[in-house]
């Protein structure tokens, strides 16, 4: 009997729904959206004076497009993980660019010390990273937790964790366009590193941020049903 | 995923078509598919935690889950990998709740004994007290039983009662004392 009263209360409640869209075009548009607003921030912040000399460093263009990628590869990830069923390899892809976005921070720590000796790896602290790494990311953060929490939370630790990183990731390129912090050890342990520590941060929030919810109407409704 | 195997392409196809009815908001789409989804929801269920006490309860958690992320299903892709998806999900999230939950009661084969008021009793066990007492009361002289009544059961003070009684306050006292006594020692002799 109850279980009847549950299908017609299901039942009841199935107003007509758009399926969500496929993660690769969500993330899309999550990314143009996020886009436009680091835009803005870099804008107001101010780009670096030797940009133009900069991006036409292999190095350097590959670490950004690296965060770039990272960062919108990783959004799709997440909204893959909220998919039930759909292949588990589209969760990590982000790692391949991630670990391109580490190749490309290696090579320039290279070349440090190719350039400079053992004494080019010394890092000067630039603690300040990490609060406004976090501080640019919160807008994007929170637009891609409203979408992602459309999806189903069948892996809410990895479906966070992805999103904290397509957030971090776009936040610490949007550094690299605005500071002109080059030496590459700085650059891997506050920049990078903070991105690290944040994902990883986030990503333990899983299953508080991302949970199975009963709406209230459908409660309210089998109550009523049931009475 | 066996379940997967059993499954026919004819059912799959239905389900689908179901799916996407349902998703339209064609309600007896749903409801036809909930029906059918709910004995396979409950086989793997029991597959899966053999030693569930509440096989029913875990099905229709799992039947809430799918109409709260109905929209996650792409028409484009099979129904029946998306549907034990949520459901193995369901499983091991019911699994890891009730051993939580578990972990934090004890059982006893002994139940400790509970305090004087009645909301603390079950019903049996103040049956069974009253029933003593009545008995308790049943051996007692009629003076000393009658104070009883009025003092301890109905409530009067000493004063009212000598007013009922006629008798004075100190004998309403000694005979208290004595009544008191005495079932004392006749509860312990019927307990």
């Amino acid at each position: 009997m109850l279980n009847r009263d549950l299908i017609e209360t299901l039942t009841t409640n199935c107003a007509p729904i758009r399926p969500l869209a496929h993660p690769a075009w969500r993330a899309l548009v999550w990314f143009a959206v996020s886009l436009c607003y680091v835009a803005i921030v870099v804008a107001a912040m101010g780009v670096r004076p030797d940009f133009v000399a900069k991006i036409a460093d292999p190095q350097f263009a590959t670490e950004l497009a690296a965060a770039f990628l990272t960062s919108v590869v990783a959004a799709a990830g997440a909204f893959s993980a909220g998919s039930p069923a759909r292949p588990m390899w589209e969760r990590f892809v982000a790692g391949l660019f991630f670990l391109l976005w580490a190749g490309a921070l290696a090579v320039g720590c290279w070349r440090d010390v190719d350039a400079f000796g053992v004494s080019g790896l010394l890092s000067h602290s630039d603690i300040y990273c990490l609060p406004t790494i976090l501080a640019i990311s919160i807008p994007a953060a929170v637009l891609i937790l409203s979408m992602v929490k459309r999806g189903a939370p069948i892996a809410p630790f990895v479906t966070i964790g992805l999103a904290a990183l397509a957030s971090t990731a776009l936040a610490a390129a949007a550094l690299r366009l605005s500071f002109r912090q080059d030496a590459a050890v700085s650059v891997c342990i506050w920049q990078f590193g903070s991105v690290v520590l944040l994902t990883g941060i986030a990503s333990l929030f899983g299953r508080a941020l991302l949970h199975w919810t009963m709406r209230d109407e459908l409660i309210a409704s089998f109550q009523a049903h049931r009475r | 995923m066996s379940e997967l195997s059993g499954t026919s392409n004819d059912r799959e196809s239905r389900w689908r078509a179901l799916m996407t009815s349902a998703q339209d908001g064609d309600h007896a789409a749903y409801g036809e598919l909930l029906s059918d989804l709910f004995p396979v929801l409950r086989r793997f269920v029991l597959r899966k935690w053999p030693n569930a006490h509440d096989t029913e309860d875990v099905v229709q958690e799992i039947l809430v889950s799918i109409h709260t992320v109905r929209q996650t299903y792409d028409r484009r892709r099979p129904f029946t990998p998306w549907l034990m998806t949520i459901a193995a999900r369901r499983v091991a999230d019911a699994a890891r709740s009730r051993y939580a939950r578990g972990a934090n009661e004890t059982t006893v084969d002994i139940l400790p004994e509970t305090f004087d008021g009645d909301g603390a009793n079950s019903e049996q066990e103040t049956t069974d007290d009253r029933e003593a007492l009545r008995r308790a009361m049943a051996i007692l002289p009629a003076g000393q039983r009658q104070a009883i009544e009025l003092v301890k059961i109905q409530g009067l003070s000493l004063d009212e009662a000598s007013q009922v009684t006629g008798k004075s306050v100190g004998s309403l006292k000694v005979g208290i004392h004595r009544a008191i006594k005495a079932m004392r020692q006749a509860l312990e002799r019927i307990g």
